[in-house]
Order: structure tokens, then sequence, then C-alpha cells
């Protein structure tokens, strides 16, 4: 028997959720629509008598001080009267298959009241729209705000409430490769493995040799392990550049960086699934970045949420397991004032995906308890079609668990966390390939939300095991699943996977679904035969699961059984060895852009005001209040600085443990805009802005660790990939001559969305993430003035480099002269800087970046609440500018602006000695930013208060 | 003297507990972190403990609304350990997701069964989850322990679901302990000082013995001064203004 509650606030009461997407139907145009209600619906399927219903209304889903309910049974509401006329009625529900936290939670519910007659429950939601509207209005409503059709349907009529019962009946599928040719070979990878044809060729001879075809797990496992998102084949393949072959692209830069450097702190790199250094001797830090781009273009909220609970999952899996301290994001989206008409049929318009991620990241890291302290949101037309999202996770762990484990043959495959289900399902081979107008529809598959109670309790659990060494290695299970996790973790040694034992969320699932699914918050452990007693018993404990579904062998081969047959039979060298090297072009050449030809403005103020209003550097408060960015009580520098809290910190510091005064800086630098004239100076500069920061707050450069995350497109053409190679060989000699090494990366390619017939590449988008240890958190600087009468000093060369700037851009150009970057002076300069923190000389400091000077000055000045002046005249030149918008917006690398105390004027310029600075201004108790020309003329005058509004204006949600 | 006993009660998606046992371990106390589960099987038994915690969180994701199945559990499984606590004169405190937990399982505004569903905590009025700093009145005419000799605190709250919403019969009898205010102290300055929209900026209530403290805000996350968000501009504290309301707890129990 089917019943169905209806919950919905009191009349008396406002119905936010109605209001708020009340605007958004306005924001679209229709303006007719008077009012918006929104109620929960709970369909619950099972036997009941009407005291249990009233209970299970009364006591569990209503709140009575504020809600009200229809109960009714069967299909029919009887609630249609209750809706006055000119009232439409839409509900909508997630698909079949999708998962839905709150319906487990309905279901614990209830058994709590000790009502045990419900099978199943599920969750909808009602919008009643009011007003004047056409049909066309209501489909345009559905479509651009209330249902994603990739994870949700319009409920018409009866829906499925209960997942599929019918249960798998087992039949082994072998393909006929042997008889095979190219053209065929190459429709079958198109079929979802994403393989190429020298790889299907390797297979077919490789099985040729054993005298038998690939049963179809067989050629799965092997495309999950081959997947460029599981082994960067283009990093670790041979590139042909020019004249010069490289091999591997990955160890002759990034990594021959960190080998060179060989730093002593650098304790597990490139190794594990996240990079490790040493925090104080006694713990570990480590940092992983993962990009969840495929996912969050096609349902921003599960995609997102999936994407941070992945990345949380990268240091759980580190070493024997860290705890998550602190977690970063970073997005790339097209502009929220895109035109609809404008957008590329299939993809959803860039509010909506910026709004869906927001809450996805938010809803998923504020549920995990930890705190989001750091990011950057950029926006650029080119990524309408392909958003990218950045999430990144930093865990602390003991320093003697922060080694990768080694299990033992005859060591238990246990899996803990979430039950298996067909979530994401090709989700490595799908994030391998360029997306297109199709990809909706076929990759719906690859579309999951996440539960983050479920990866709570895991954490919860896994840390007690781990310091009761319960298991003896670990590993997470992410793109490719079980075949991932699994395949890597054996092999070295061999296992034998018994996949009937795996604990599904719903029948019906074969051999092949369960090898390589993907649901969510699932870690694998390799357990002694003797502890996996009390390890199940620690988890259950919790309530959550732990199953013993194999065993590690000393074979060397991957076997997998379904009901007692042999499903898979494998050799691990072949598995992970056997795959052909790609061999790709690459070439470069600089493009030319149109020198800007334009005269400079008499008065800069409105080219200001137009920089701080801009989507990339206005305000992020909306986004930033809406994450828990204090939870774990470390937070010691915020985002949000300042005399009313809400000015841009450059980077966040964090007290990992609550007694101790050692601190962990967190920081990011990602500039596209360079990237569109010399992706080598782009990767400079990134790497460059995110140590920037981490010496603006307070930090030096003696324990930093970098992480690149490269997001590119398709690197089977040439010129993306020559791009590919710039970018990676400056990683290298930035790497080396800031002494900086890199611990861990990953790349995202194929990021290029296909549109009538025409292939839109993003922006070549490297993130450059830092990582620094700080010794003592109360030498920490904000970037905010602080007291009337200090003085005003930059730090570092300016140079005519404004080719990518935010001022031509304004302007309309881009112009050629890109920031480039001396990173010996650089190191000279950040070191004694540094040196000048650590002895308190500086009272605020903030890095020039995009808007050069002219941005930082106006940030500094308002979020301190007070005036300031600036000289230009005085400003350090590397070569002759008489025009002063260039002075002022100039984004010229290694640069700060400082604010110091007349009292430690001579001890600081004693201590920056040597260095290229300038005193060039002053703090006032005037409400204004005074800039001053070269001329000595005043070329700007602008208030704190205008400056700030048109900051915060933009993203004012 | 044997130190105090401090029992803080897990649920899945407890997230703010270590802060909290840190507060209590500062104040000199010893801290227990159990999950419902071992006090529901009797595992750990409440009675051994002067102190009980209800910290903050999303317990069971706030699916349904905000600390409702917690506080189910708590409501149906163990409604005679915490009336027996109660009765015995020991204390209790919820923070944030405590908070919520304790009115939906009707331990607060009064213990008895009138007290369910006459007082509750609905979505902010910005339809947002707010973290930012508030500052906070402390009512001088309350019986509460915890906030004895605190006249104001400046502490974030970090909550979706925070506005106190109550039956127009209950408003008389109500103990109010913390009200939401400015630098000033002005309780009229609206938002975003009142965060979420609270009936009569209300953001603590305790019961009528003052033992029982339920509040919004986050006492645990300001209990070192390098914690203010403007330690950089102001003169660096050492103790955070959150530290007074464990120190309170703690000396109560070992005054008795």
């Amino acid at each position: 028997m089917l019943f169905r509650i209806e919950v919905f606030p009191k009349r008396s009461l406002p119905d936010l959720r109605g209001e708020a997407l009340l605007r958004d139907i306005h924001d679209l145009g229709i303006v007719h629509v008077r009012e918006v209600r929104v109620s929960d619906i709970y369909s619950l399927e099972g036997d009941l008598s009407p005291e249990e219903l009233t209970g299970i209304c009364l006591e569990l889903l209503v709140d009575p001080v504020i809600q009200e309910y229809f109960c009714y049974a069967g299909w029919d509401s009887d609630t249609k009267e209750a809706e006055e006329k000119g009232a439409y009625s839409v509900e909508v529900a997630y698909n079949p298959g999708v998962m839905d936290p709150v319906e487990y939670s309905v279901i614990k519910g209830i058994v709590d009241l000790e009502i045990t007659g419900v099978r199943s429950a599920k969750t909808s939601r009602k919008y009643v729209i009011k007003g004047e509207l056409t049909q066309s209005d209501l489909q345009s409503i559905c479509n651009k705000l209330l249902v994603n059709p990739v994870v949700q349907h319009v409920v018409k009529g009866q829906d499925i409430i209960e997942l599929p019962r019918a249960a798998y009946r087992f039949g082994k599928i072998t393909l006929d490769l042997a008889n095979m040719n190219d053209d065929q070979l190459m429709e079958l990878s198109r079929g979802g493995l994403g393989l190429d044809l020298a790889e299907m060729r390797e297979i077919r001879r490789y099985f040729s040799t054993l005298g038998r075809n690939p049963t179809d797990v067989e050629l799965e496992t092997l495309a999950q392990t081959w997947s460029e998102h599981c082994v960067h084949k283009t990093f670790k393949g041979r590139i042909k550049f020019g004249d010069t072959t490289i091999d591997n692209l990955l160890r002759s830069t990034i990594m021959r960086a960190t080998e060179e450097l060989g730093k002593p702190w650098c304790l597990s790199v490139f190794r594990d699934n996240a990079g490790v250094i040493d925090f104080d001797g006694r713990y570990a830090l480590c940092f992983k970045v993962e990009t969840h781009n495929r996912p969050s273009a096609l349902e921003p909220y599960g995609g997102a949420s999936t994407g941070i609970g992945g990345v949380i999952r990268d240091p759980l899996g580190t070493g024997l397991g860290a705890k998550p301290i602190l977690n970063t994001d970073v997005f790339c989206f097209g502009p929220p004032d895109f035109p609809y008409d404008k957008l590329p049929k299939g993809v959803l318009h860039p509010r909506r995906i910026f709004k869906g991620v927001r809450a996805g990241v938010a809803d998923y890291g504020n549920r995990m308890g930890i705190p989001t302290v750091n990011g950057a949101i950029l926006f650029d037309e080119r990524y309408v079609g392909n958003p990218l999202v950045y999430c990144g996770t930093i865990g602390v762990l003991p320093k003697s668990m922060s080694q990768r484990g080694q299990q033992k043959p005859g060591d238990m495959v246990v899996l803990v966390g979430g039950r298996t289900g067909r979530d994401g399902i090709h989700g490595a081979t799908f994030a391998s390939v360029e997306l297109t107008e199709e990809s909706e529809k076929v990759s719906a598959s690859s579309v999951q939300i996440g539960n983050p109670i479920a990866e709570k309790k895991l954490v919860d659990v896994l840390l007690q095991a781990r310091d009761r060494g319960l298991y003896r290695r670990i590993t997470d299970c992410g793109g490719g699943g079980l075949s991932s996790a699994v395949g890597e973790m054996a092999e070295e040694t061999g296992v034998r996977v018994y996949l009937d034992r795996v604990p599904l969320k719903y029948a019906g699932l074969s051999y092949t679904e369960i090898w390589i699914s993907e649901s969510q918050e699932r870690m694998v452990l390799a357990v002694p035969p003797t502890k996996v007693d009390e390890l199940v018993e620690l988890f259950a404990s919790e309530d959550v699961e732990a199953t013993v579904i194999g065993e590690f062998t000393d074979d060397r081969r991957l076997q997998l059984f379904f009901e007692g047959n042999l499903v898979c039979d494998l050799e691990m060298g072949f598995l992970h060895g056997g795959r052909p090297p790609v061999e790709r072009e690459a070439v470069w050449e600089q493009p030319y852009h149109v020198e800007p030809d334009f005269l400079e403005p008499v008065d800069l103020r409105d080219d200001l005001l137009r920089i701080l209003g801009s989507w990339n550097v206005c305000s992020k408060e909306w986004v930033i209040r809406q994450y828990d960015h204090e939870v774990q009580g470390g937070s010691v520098i915020k985002p949000l600085v300042g005399i009313n809290n809400d000015g841009p910190s450059d980077a966040a510091v964090i007290k990992p443990l609550l007694d101790s005064e050692m601190g962990v800086i967190v920081s990011c630098g990602i500039n596209p805009r360079f990237g569109d004239i010399d992706p080598y100076l782009m990767a400079a500069s990134a790497i460059d802005e995110a140590l920037r920061q981490i010496v603006a707050v307070g930090g030096n450069l003696k324990k930093v660790a970098l992480l690149d995350n490269f997001s590119w497109g398709n690197p089977t053409k040439p010129d993306r990939l020559g791009a590919l190679v710039r970018a990676a060989q400056a990683c290298y000699d930035m790497a080396v001559a800031y002494g900086t090494p890199f611990i861990s990366g990953k790349d995202s390619l194929y990021n290029e969305y296909e549109v009538e017939g025409k292939s839109i590449c993003i922006p070549h988008t490297l993130l450059i993430s830092a990582m620094a240890v700080m010794e003592d958190v109360s030498k920490a600087v904000s970037m905010d003035l602080k007291q009337v009468g200090d003085l005003i000093y930059i730090v570092g060369t300016t140079y005519n480099e404004m080719g990518g700037s935010h001022y031509y851009g304004l302007h309309g150009f881009v112009g050629n002269n890109v920031p480039e970057v001396d990173p010996g002076r650089g190191k000279r300069l950040m070191d004694a800087l540094a040196l000048a923190t650590e002895q308190g000389l500086v009272e605020a400091c903030h890095d020039c970046s995009e808007g050069g000077i002219g941005v930082a000055a106006a940030e500094m000045a308002f979020a301190g609440g007070l005036g300031m002046t600036i000289h230009l005249e005085r400003v350090p030149l590397g070569e002759h500018i008489t025009r002063n918008d260039f002075i002022l917006f100039s984004e010229s690398n290694t640069r700060f602006l400082l604010e110091v105390a007349p009292a430690n004027r001579l001890v600081f310029e004693k201590t920056m000695e040597g260095i290229d600075f300038a005193l060039v201004g002053e703090v006032t108790n005037g409400e204004t930013l005074d800039v001053y020309g070269v001329d000595g003329r005043r070329v700007l005058s602008a208030s704190l208060a205008e400056l700030k509004e048109a900051w915060q204006k933009p993203l004012r949600w | 003297m044997a130190k105090i006993k401090v029992l803080i009660l897990r649920g899945p998606g407890t997230n703010c507990d270590v802060e909290t046992a840190f507060g209590f371990e500062l104040a000199g106390a010893q801290v227990d972190s159990a999950h419902i589960n071992e006090i529901v099987r009797r595992g750990k038994a409440l009675s051994e403990y002067q102190i009980l915690t209800i910290p903050g969180g999303f317990t069971y994701g706030d699916d349904i609304s905000a600390g409702k199945i917690l506080a189910n559990e708590v409501r149906l499984k163990l409604a005679d350990e915490v009336q027996r606590f109660i009765a015995e004169g020991k204390l209790v405190l919820g923070i944030c997701n405590g908070f919520q937990v304790m009115v939906k399982a009707g331990i607060l505004p009064h213990l008895h069964d009138s007290s369910l569903h006459c007082l509750t905590l609905a979505p902010n009025d910005s339809g947002k989850f707010e973290c930012r700093w508030v500052y906070l009145r402390v009512n001088g005419e309350s019986p509460c322990i915890f906030t004895k000799g605190i006249r104001s605190m400046y502490l974030p709250v970090a909550h979706a679901e925070g506005k106190v919403v109550i039956q127009p019969e209950m408003r008389e009898n109500l103990n109010v302990v913390l009200w939401y205010a400015d630098e000033t102290g002005d309780i009229e300055a609206g938002y975003p000082h009142n965060p979420n929209g609270s009936f009569g900026n209300i953001a603590g209530i305790c019961d009528e013995s003052g033992r029982v403290f339920a509040l919004l805000p986050h006492p645990e996350r300001h209990i070192q001064g390098i914690q203010h968000p403007r330690w950089t501009r102001d003169k660096l504290k050492g103790y955070g203004d959150g530290f007074q309301i464990f120190l309170n707890a703690v000396k109560w129990v070992e005054g008795i």
C-alpha cells in the first residue's frame, strides 16, 4: 500500500524556498508569477495502520510548530482543491536508482518509532506556482530551474517507489576479439571502453597468445586501468615537441624538480593517494586536489558533492589514513549574465551551474565537518559548456603512519562504507573523452549524488580502526571503483575477489557492474585474518558495513569470481605494464594579439571601480559565508578579514592541532588569462602567486609543497599539447628556483565542448595549490589596514606587463606583454619579506595580482576602514613607463603592498636591503583612496564606501 | 580531587566533538566521547558523568529537519537516563545541533511532554547557511550556571536552521540566556547581527534550574584568543570568550 505525506510551511509563515524560487523565476523574465510554494513529499510503500501513519507524520516528518501536512493513501492527492485556480503544480523526483540520503534517514527514523511496516520510502518535491503563465513559461521554469533530466523527472501519475528487486541471473560474457577487424575493435571501444586502436590491438594480441577471448569484465578492467583518468598516459607517454622528444613529461619536469630538490621533509610524493610532508616531527600533512568537471557540467549539485566527497577520501586513503582538516575549492564558470539564447544545446546556464556547484560543495563539506577555507572563482565564456570544479583536501596523520601500507598474501580484502549500485558506471572512461551535446544522454549513469553522512561515519570509525592497528593498507574507491582500487592495490601480490559478496543497494547488478561501479563513500582495506572479526565488530558499532570480499595472493594475478565462476583472470604484469605507450605530437607558437591603442584616461576612478566589480575580482562573500570555515576550531587567518570581517584574505592559516602553535598555510594560484598569450608564463605566474599569498600572511618558503592540477583541451591536438608542455616546463623551472617541490598533482584533459561540429576548448587552466608549514601562527599577518599614520610600502618591481591584465580586458584587449617571473630575484624578495613579518615589522600585507596595485590598495583600505594615499612616481619601475594607468594596473609578479608602523621604518628598510622596494604612501583617517600620478597630479580619488560597494555588489545574491 | 567527568554524545554527523572536548579538558575536566549506539547498547552509562554535552554537527545529515532523528533516539531510547541525569542535579549543554536536538527531544525549554512541540529552530530567514561571528548579550536575570559572570560574548554561528520559533502561550515562562546583539549590546540591531531571525533575538535558553543550557553559537570555536577574527587588529588575548562557559560548568560541579 502506498501512502503520501505532503509537508509544507504553515500558511501564516513565509515559504523561504518558494520566495527564493520566485526570485529566480523573475530573473528568467517570467514576471507574471505571483507566488510559489514548495512542499516536501514523502511516499511510503508498506502496511501502516492509521495510528502508525499519524505517528510517522507528527513524531518524525512534520514540525508542528512551523509546518502543516496532508496525508493520503494512493496517488490521488486530495490537496487539489486546497489550491485555488490559476495555480500550476509540478512534482519533481529523482530518477530510479539515484541515491537520495533522505530516504535512508526516513526509514531509520520510522524504525526508531518501532514501526516496521514500511518497505521503502521516496522523497519528492512539489512546487505550486501561482500567476498567469503560459505552458511555455511553465516548461522553461521546469527546464531552467526545477528539473535536471540527468537525475530528475516530473512525476506524472504513478511513479516508481521501490527499486528493482529482480535478481541478476549469471551468464558469463566473452567477446570474440580474435575475429574482429580494426573497425569492429573501435566500435566495441566506443561502446564505453574509450581505448584507442593500438590499445585494442594489443589486447587482441595478448588474448590470442592465451588462446582465448576476453570476458567483458576483463576488457572493462583493462579500459579502466589504462584510461587517461587513471594512468595519465599523455603525461607519461612520449611527446614529439619540435625537434626534441620528451619521454614521460611528468618525470622529466614536475617529478624531476622534486627529486633534484631532495627535501628531507617530503615523506611520500607521487606514490600514494596524496602527497605527504612532515609537519612537526610527530605529525605529517597530506594534500590532494582533484577535478570533477564532467559530472559537474551535467549535474552541478551531485557532481560537485561527489567531487568533494571523492577528494576527502584521498587523504583518508593516504599512508594508513589521515584526518581531513580543511577543504579548498576553485571553480571556473561561464559568466553568470551569459544570455540564455546563446546557450549551446544540452548545456546548463552558468548561473545554475554556479549555484548548484556551490550548494553541492557546501552541503558535503559542511556535513563532513571540514572547514572550507580557501579557493577562487573565475569566469570566462569558454567555460560555458565545460565548467571546471577543483576540490582539494588537506589531512593530518601521525608521521609514523605516513607511508603507504603493504598487504601480505593471505590478508583479506575488506570493503567498507556505502553499498554498491549502478552509480557512476564508466565515470573514469567518460572523463577521458570530449563532451558533446549527447553527453547528457550517454552519461546519465556516470552522475551521482553524494551521501556526506555515510562518509562522515566512515571517517569516524576508520580513524579508530587505524589507531587500533586493525589493517595493513588502505585505499579509496574512486574513478574505476573496485576495478582501480583493488587492481592497483594488488599489483605486487595478486588478488582473488568474490563479487557476489559485495553488498548491493538493490538487486540486479551484473558481476561487471559490481566491479566497475563508482558508488561513493567506499574504501578498501587489507586486513590480516586475525584482525578481521575485531574490525567488522568495530565498524558495526557505528553502523558502518565492513565486508570481506576476497583475499590477497602471491600469484600476481587478478582473479574475479561470481557464484563460483571465474570471470576474470588477468596477469598483473599485463594489466599494469602491457599498455602500449602513447606517442603524441606537440607544437607551440606564440599567438599574436592586437596591441591596444587607447589613450590614458585623465581619471582612473571608473576603471578601478569596474575592475573591482568584474566577476573575477568581486567579493565572493556570498559563497564563503555558506561554507562552514570555522569548524574544528583551527582557523587563525580566515577567508574574510578586516574591521567588518569582509576583506579578501590572501591565504588561510589553520592550526591543525588545538594544543600546538604551529600552523599550515594554504593558498592557490591560477590565471588562465595569461595562458592565452603564453602557457609557460601562465604557469610561472600561478606558482609565483601561490607563493606570494603564503608570504603575504606571514609565512616563508622554507617548507612549502606545491600541487599541480592541469585542466586542458584534447591532448591529441598538437597545439593543446604544445601548450601543456610549455606549462609543465615552467613548473620545473619555478619549483627548482623557489625551492618548493611538487608533492602531488592531477590532470584533466579533453576539456573541450563539441557544439554544431565545432570544438570549443577551455582556456588552458593550471591550478597551483600550495601548502606551507608555519612555526608560530601568532606571527600571521592580515591584509586590512590597521592604523592611521602608518606607512605604505611597495615591495617588488613594476613593469609594463599589461598583457592578459584585467585592465586590458576591460578595454577589450588581450595584448602580448604578459607578466614574467624572475624566480631568483623573487626568492630573495620573499625571503627578505618573510624575515620582516617574522620580526613583527609588518602590520598588513597584500599581494598585487589581478588589478595590480590599484585593486590591492583599494582592498586593503576598505577592509581596514581607513583611507590611503599612493604616489605612483615613487613606485620602483623595471623599465620606463609614463602612463599612470599602466603603473596602477600592471599585473607584474612578485609584488606586495605593505603597511609598516613609522616606529619600525628603519629596521624594516634595513631588513629589506638589496630588495626593490619603496615608500609610496600612508594610511590616512580620510574616507578615501587617493592616488597621485607620475606628474604629481591626483589621478584617482574614490571613497571607501563606493569602492567596497562596487566590489560587493555583483555577487550579493 | 577526582576530575569532573564530561560525556560528549556523538551521532552520525556530529562534527564539533573534538574542539568541544578540548574546551572542557582545558577547563580541567576528563572527557569521554561516546557514540549514541554505545549509550543505547549500555556500553557506557550516563550516570558515571556529571556533565552531558550534545555538540554541533549535522546528525543524520539534518535530514527531515535539523537534529530530528537524533532527538527521537534520545527521546525514545534514553528518556529515563536523561531524566534521571537532570533530576540528580547534573549539567547538560547543547551547542548548535545539540540545541536543535534538545528542543526536538523535549529536554528544553522544560523537561516534560508539554515542552515538546512548543519551541523549534526553523530555517534562517536569509534562506542560507550562515557562518559569521555574532555579539551576544547575556541575560543577567538568567539562572544559567554556564554564563555566570559573563555579560557579553563574541562567538561564531554556523547553521542553516537557527531561527527560534515559539508557540505564543509559551513565551512567558521561557528562560532566555542569550540574545543576539551588536557590539554596543543593542539586541534590536537586526540582520546580520541576528543571523537567523530568531524570535526576540534569542540565541540561547535554559531550564528553570539553569543547569540545562543550549545555545546556537559555538563557544568551543572561541576558546583561544587567536581564533578571534580580528586578533591581528586588536590585542591578542590568551583565552577566547567561549572558554568561560566550559570553565563555569566545571567549577560549578567542583563546587558541589
